[in-house]
């Protein structure tokens, strides 16, 4: 059983920009629970597409109850690829991310297209869809769970990230580049997670799970 | 930004800068005049390669997009 999350988010930047950015995001203020990036291969392919593969080491925390389900402790960090295509003739980016260790407890895999805004001029359209699967015996349905409302949260922060990338980009104070229908997406991210919480009934005061 | 290996940081951060820098002033525009960038790629990766296989990152043979085949298009 897999847990497929899609949206389409605005950003109000050239896709030149954001695909510039994009290779820039880190570090910035909302990433500080990526620990390391490394580019591993990078091709120019004969048809001028830029293939890249970049490696990251981030932090894994869980929830206590997650770690429970793991005795024998795990390694603290999440080992992570992200391949991407960039096509500067069809202006497009394509990115898929997923992790290469943690597997077992959650596997997510995520997709994201870059590309000009059809309806609006200066503007990039992102469409980003997530794959959250969990094989842990018995508890993978509230792992997925947990899994997802973490992705939506992290995701509002890689936005958050990017904008600021952005912004160092044009040499501007960071201000609003994303459409507000991404604030009104992490206000209700924030309320899953706040509801997920309290449903696994775990006494503790309320942590961001990075 | 740090690199995975402690030791390869500073190599990172020159490739990265070279890369920037032709990312935006020739991929970008079509320029295929080639890649100013491929020595200090090269000493770079020769530092991150040897940290991955020390630390034992399973990244080796993994396919380029691998999970990606079995998704429907977007």
């Amino acid at each position: 059983m897999v847990k497929y999350f899609s949206n389409n988010i605005d950003i109000r930047s050239t896709w030149d920009h954001v695909v510039s950015a994009f290779w820039q995001r880190y570090p910035n203020p909302y990433s500080t629970h990526v620990l390391t990036e490394d580019v591993v291969y990078r091709e120019v392919t004969a048809d001028h597409r830029l293939l890249s593969r970049r490696l990251l080491m981030k932090t894994n925390r869980l929830p206590r109850w997650a770690e429970y389900l793991f005795p024998g402790g795990m390694s603290r960090s999440v080992y992570i690829i992200e391949d991407s295509i960039v096509d500067p003739v069809n202006r497009s980016l394509t990115t898929y991310t997923w992790n290469l260790n943690h597997t077992t407890l959650m596997s997510v895999e995520e997709r994201c297209i870059f590309r000009d805004s059809v309806e609006q001029p200066a503007t990039t359209q992102l469409k980003r869809e997530a794959w959250i699967s969990s094989n842990v015996y018995g508890f993978s349905r509230p792992i997925q769970e947990f899994g997802l409302a973490r992705f939506k949260s992290n995701q509002v922060k890689a936005m958050k990230g990017l904008e600021y990338a952005l912004s160092n980009l044009q040499g501007e104070t960071p201000q609003r580049l994303l459409r507000d229908s991404v604030k009104g997406a992490s206000e209700k991210a924030k309320e899953t997670a706040k509801s997920l919480a309290s449903a696994a009934a775990v006494p503790q005061k309320p942590r961001q799970y990075v | 930004m740090n690199s995975v290996g402690e030791a390869c940081t500073d190599l990172k951060r020159d490739y990265d800068q070279c890369f920037n820098r032709w990312f935006a002033d020739k991929f970008l525009k079509g320029d295929r005049s080639g890649d100013p960038c491929t020595e200090t790629f090269r000493e770079y990766q020769r530092c991150v390669q040897k940290a991955i296989r020390e630390k034992d990152i399973p990244v080796d043979g993994v396919e380029f997009m691998g999970p990606n085949k079995d998704k429907p298009e977007s």
